[in-house]
């Protein structure tokens, strides 16, 4: 929770990583400029005082994540958004499993996401029903840029995506993560191309489709979409750090997001360890759209409730997560059900 | 900034007088033709985004071009049109006898540069994927480049009092100049799209004018299409700075 001005704020950080990029787990040379890719991100949007040693950045210990995101970062609750990457580490780059085991040892703490890929076909949705099982999963995250073998990638609105996702809807897995941001893996084909969210979820209502990134770089096409679509929501990952180094960017693209999609479908992210969540929640509280921004445009102020809203209650309603009172908008429990 | 200017392939340059320092003018002749060269996602040139580490040609017209890009992982489909469009670029420059040009510290450098210096194309290079495809996406882009050159121009005009119903009415001739105009008439140009003084200012991706009605909508989608290529770029800026400095 976070306090400011007499406020308080429920913090729910929706993505963030407990990864391993050691030398040891780096399969190749791949595996290495992916983490070399991150540190990039992490150091460019980092104020300086935030910016890790490169070798902190390769593999943190368990005790160092629950200090930066509860102790210090005021987060209340943090949603595991794996990255398995297994052809770039040994170990896989953030499993389910390996940040399921942190969320064990921390109970109340997280909450841990699965993930699949359609292309395992009939063995993969097996795979799924199990990991369900296993997590009791709320959430997937989705990498439709991911190679495997001869495939360059895929779309939710392959056939076996969409047998995958009615899978979720089986197994009562509301949330789908779907990674449009930055490559991993994309050739000829527009990895960041958000139009086969629109259609998956207008062919399933009953899902919630969390686009990471807000789909930057593609923020036009997502913003889009989530007007046309009730069920599409915007995670701030990538987006919000800019906010130090870019702050009248940020001012635009939160603006836009707001005008197209509003401020219950936006969700705030750290991910972490990319950015650590106690400067982006205490500058984001602080942030404002400038002044002269708000004249010259019809971009408005951001106010308290929206900001409410984006921290935490947004995802708190997706999630089914307990939100004490103090931090519940008046005249509006947050959290009860989604 | 160069605007107006079409990209690399079948560019011609102007000729290279012979100076007692011909490398230098050689090389200042590609470094030139670079500026034609553009990343297709951005829209801006490779040279003003830092993305040409290196640009050189001795006296005998041999050229050395090194391409570098803010990630490892930046997409490679966009790398290869840009190693490609440099290739083509400064091959045309009159003088230039050769040209070894390379995408440096990227995944996908060595089937580029091997694709782009047997001037193979794209589906030759990585097997199994589409040249067709490729294009579409130059395409693409080269729509939501129209679209935010739309709102760089018509911003100001409502701005300073144009209403609705003037901005819907005017023409590309009837607009004030203005670089920005420049370049939109040169993008749709590329793109195929009407470009003459007597077409309309606003067009929608088809080439059709946006009636009144349209226009705020199409205007509000400008504006966000603008501001999303336009964080791209910082973003990129900023990420290619903390690889190699600025």
């Amino acid at each position: 929770m976070y306090e400011k001005d007499g406020e308080k704020y429920f913090i729910v950080d929706g993505h963030v990583h407990y990864w391993d990029a050691s030398p040891a787990n780096q399969a190749n040379k791949y595996g290495t400029g992916f983490i070399d890719c991150f540190y990039a991100y992490h150091a460019n949007l980092s104020p300086p005082e935030w910016v890790w040693p490169y070798e902190r950045f390769l593999k943190y210990d368990e005790d160092e994540m629950i200090h930066d995101l509860f102790e210090k970062g005021y987060v209340d609750k943090a949603i595991f958004q794996p990255t398995y990457l297994t052809d770039f580490y040994v170990n896989g780059f953030n499993t389910t499993e390996y940040n399921g085991a942190v969320a064990e040892r921390h109970p109340g703490k997280f909450i841990t996401n699965g993930s699949f890929d359609p292309r395992d076909g009939e063995a993969g949705l097996e795979k799924l029903e199990a990991l369900h099982e296993r997590w009791d999963l709320k959430g997937v995250k989705l990498y439709t840029a991911e190679w495997k073998g001869d495939s360059k990638g895929w779309k939710l609105t392959d056939d076996w995506a969409q047998r995958y996702l009615d899978k979720c809807r089986e197994l009562g897995i509301p949330n789908i993560h779907v990674h449009k941001g930055p490559t991993i893996w994309p050739l000829n084909r527009d990895a960041f191309d958000v139009a086969d969210v629109d259609s998956a979820a207008s062919s399933f209502p009953e899902l919630n489709f969390i686009v990471e990134h807000c789909g930057l770089p593609r923020l036009e096409d997502f913003c889009w979409i989530g007007t046309q679509e009730p069920n599409v929501y915007g995670g701030l990952a990538v987006a919000i750090p800019f906010m130090y180094t870019r702050p009248h960017y940020f001012a635009q693209v939160i603006s836009e997001l707001l005008f197209w999609i509003g401020e219950d479908k936006i969700l705030f992210a750290s991910d972490y360890a990319i950015w650590e969540p106690k400067w982006l929640v205490e500058m984001f509280v602080d942030f404002q759209v400038p002044e002269h921004m708000q004249q010259t445009t019809d971009y408005g102020p951001i106010s308290v409730a929206a900001k409410k809203k984006i921290l935490g209650l947004n995802a708190a309603n997706l999630y089914d997560i307990e939100v004490p009172a103090e931090c519940q908008l008046a005249g509006q429990p947050a959290g009860a059900s989604a | 900034m160069p605007t107006g200017r079409p990209t690399g392939r079948g560019l011609g340059v102007t000729a290279v007088p012979q100076t007692t320092d011909r490398a230098a003018a050689l090389t200042a002749a590609a470094r030139s033709a670079l500026d034609a060269v553009r990343d297709p996602e951005l829209d801006e040139p490779v040279t003003d985004l830092g993305f040409v580490g290196e640009c050189s040609v001795d006296g005998r017209g041999r050229a050395t071009i090194r391409l570098r890009l803010p990630t490892y992982f930046c997409a490679p489909n966009f790398a290869f049109l840009m190693v490609a469009d440099a290739y083509d670029a400064v091959t045309a420059v009159e003088g230039v006898a050769h040209a070894d040009v390379a995408l440096i510290d990227h995944f996908a450098s060595d089937e580029i540069n091997a694709g782009v210096a047997a001037e193979a194309g794209f589906s030759s290079s990585f097997d199994g994927l589409a040249e067709g495809e490729l294009e579409e996406l130059r395409a693409q882009f080269l729509r939501k480049a129209v679209l935010a050159g739309t709102d760089r121009v018509c911003r100001p005009l409502l701005a300073a009092g144009s209403t609705p119903e003037a901005l819907a009415a005017l023409t590309l001739g009837s607009a004030p100049p203005s670089g920005d105009l420049d370049r939109l008439r040169s993008r749709r140009a590329e793109l195929g799209l009407a470009a003459g003084d007597g077409d309309p200012l606003v067009i929608d991706p088809t080439g059709s004018a946006v009636g009144l009605e349209a226009l705020p909508l199409h205007l509000r989608r400008a504006r966000t299409t603008r501001v999303s290529i336009e964080a791209n770029a910082g973003y990129c800026r900023g990420l290619l700075a903390q690889r190699y400095g600025s």
